[in-house]
């Protein structure tokens, strides 16, 4: 690992006008950035520790919860609130990493976590398009059996990895922004992750300086019936394959409303409106659910190892939905 | 210049600052004698800090550059070689120690950001002579083989005990899901875990 220096700021507009520099990087619990660091994939010249200086409680609110977002994963997954109300969220962060990444992992570093896809951590591979523009991607031709099957392109055809954001995405989450002259902002999570295209290299909404200060979760119905669902390759510490967040408001045995997303599958958490759609206003039961379970692949377009991504999303909608059902 | 700034460990494990530049890829570390020759302990340089941890009840002072690890500072600044490095980067579980009595990966924590707080590392945990329920119950198990994972499979063990997750013999292997074992010695590990958790 190259050589940095790190500061403690006094207060938040000192670290972010620190941190909109270049060569300068936000640090919460490390527990990504240093890897990247250590694998010199991220550069950093300057660190600018966020310790005390944002959020790192759960805040129940009348119409909600805000997160903030210097709380720790197994804080957040432990809270009594969390764990009865928006279940999913919970689950999710419990089916992340392991016990000691998530004392030390915070919800604003896990929403930031980059690609797991191999050729990006591994500079030794020089065709990488989100590490280095413009050089290709060495995963298309290569391995890509872990890699995305929705929503990537010609140039970048990695998977978002973590597995808060898509419990989030299913229970309508928004983030808390704060710039570097103190501008707030409130961003959608469906809006704040950007699909690849031709710039993979940019992965988000957030601006340099800019931080997550919370997440802000509202209370449903739905929310108080969800679940995550996470397939993979060994039964715990290990990335998912594909998961499946969903959120089901039942009035009685019929579906009001479900909200559902994917991940392990594509570079954001992936809704699916067209399984909702096929869900709502429908009896709650195994006819249903296998239909509408038959929409969520759709439009999928597979690398050479990863065909089997496709139905294996259909049966984690469906298990997911008979999770949701019996609960 | 780059000479300042190596440390032994970065002399040895080619990872100072100087090497960094270079493409990684079919470079070895290079042998003493084509370095400069290493200082006894880390040479000072400009970004260095001085710390203050509590480890294992005694207070320790170290001076570490910003990019040290806890688990580098405890194994080649304080002479505790208890803890493991096994993978260098959160995926193996070798390295766990407690902060403030938390477990957590001490190659992804930097030593910088420890300053007061308090570290117990396996060397630690017992009282005395009197070892641990964990460490205990390990030895009559025979739950290792090598023993390069066993100091942090006991300091997660002990932690896992102490937040209530020993219930089952599912609940401790999903919690203790952290800690990798090259030899295979789960099922002793799982059985010493439920043992020392019915003793504690
Ligand atoms: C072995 C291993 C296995 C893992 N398995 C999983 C898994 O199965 N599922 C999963 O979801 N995750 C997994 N992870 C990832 C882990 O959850 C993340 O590394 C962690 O959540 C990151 O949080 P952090 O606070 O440590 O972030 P840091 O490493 O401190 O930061 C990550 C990035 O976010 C930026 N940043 C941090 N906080 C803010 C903020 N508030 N505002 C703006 N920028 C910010 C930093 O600058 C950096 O770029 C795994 C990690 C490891 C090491
Ligand atoms: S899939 Fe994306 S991250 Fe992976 S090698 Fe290709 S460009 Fe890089
Ligand atoms: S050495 Fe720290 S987890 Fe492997
Ligand atoms: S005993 Fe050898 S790695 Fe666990």
């Amino acid at each position: 690992m190259q050589s940095f220096t790190i500061s403690r700021p006094g207060t938040l507009d000192a670290a972010t006008a620190a941190t909109a520099a270049p060569d300068t990087a936000f640090i919460a619990g490390g527990t990504d950035l240093l890897q990247l660091m250590k694998q010199e994939v991220a550069r950093p010249t300057r660190l600018v520790d966020l310790d005390g200086l944002l959020p790192d409680a759960v805040e129940v609110l009348p119409d909600g919860v805000r997160i903030g977002a210097l709380a720790l994963m197994a804080n957040v997954a432990a809270h009594p609130e969390v764990q009865r109300n928006y279940r999913a969220v919970s689950e999710a962060l419990l089916s992340a990493a392991s016990p000691q990444i998530r004392n030390m992992g915070t919800i604003g570093g896990n929403l930031l976590q980059r690609t797991r896809c191999n050729y990006f951590r591994d500079p030794g591979f020089a065709a990488c398009n989100k590490r280095e523009p413009g050089s290709g991607c060495a995963a298309i031709r290569g391995e890509n059996r872990l890699l995305g099957v929705l929503g990537t392109s010609r140039a970048c055809i990695a998977t978002h990895p973590s597995d808060l954001p898509v419990a989030l995405a299913a229970l309508d989450a928004s983030l808390e922004l704060r710039g570097p002259n103190g501008a707030r902002r409130t961003v959608a999570l469906a809006d704040f992750y950007r699909l690849p295209g031709d710039t993979p290299h940019i992965e988000t909404a957030l601006q340099p300086g800019e931080v997550i200060v919370a997440v802000l979760v509202p209370a449903s119905a739905g929310a108080r019936r969800s679940c995550y669902v996470k397939l993979r390759d060994r039964a715990s510490f290990e990335f998912a394959l594909v998961s499946c967040a969903a959120a089901v408001d039942l009035q009685r045995a019929t579906i009001r409303e479900a909200r559902l997303a994917l991940g392990g599958v594509a570079p954001k958490p992936w809704r699916l409106p067209q399984v909702e759609a096929a869900l709502q206003g429908r009896p709650a039961d195994a006819g249903t659910f296998a239909d509408a379970a038959m929409h969520a692949s759709e439009g999928a377009q597979p690398a050479s190892q990863n065909g089997f991504k496709v139905k294996l999303i259909q049966r984690a909608v469906l298990r997911a939905l008979e999770t949701t059902a019996a609960a | 210049m780059a000479a300042q700034s190596l440390t032994r460990r970065g002399i040895l494990g080619g990872t100072a600052a100087g090497l960094a530049a270079a493409p990684l890829i079919g470079r070895t570390a290079p042998s003493a004698q084509e370095s400069p020759s290493p200082a006894p302990g880390p040479v000072r340089t400009p970004e260095m800090q001085d710390i203050v941890l509590q480890v294992n009840g005694r207070r320790i002072q170290l001076t570490v550059e910003p990019r040290t690890s806890l688990l580098d500072a405890l194994r080649e600044q304080a002479g505790l070689t208890g803890t493991k490095k096994g993978c260098d980067r959160g995926s193996c579980g070798a390295c766990t120690v407690h902060i403030d009595g938390r477990r957590v990966v001490s190659c992804l924590t930097l030593a910088v950001r420890c300053q007061g707080r308090a570290v117990t590392t396996i060397e630690g945990l017992a009282v005395g002579e009197e070892l641990h329920p964990v460490q205990a119950a390990i030895l009559h198990h025979d739950a290792f083989q090598c023993g390069y994972c066993t100091p942090g499979q006991i300091m997660s063990a002990a932690a896992l005990i102490e937040e209530g997750h020993a219930g089952s013999p599912d609940e401790i292997r999903e919690w203790m899901s952290g800690n990798i074992c090259r030899c295979g010695a789960y099922p002793n590990i799982v059985a010493a875990i439920q043992d020392a958790s019915v003793q504690g």
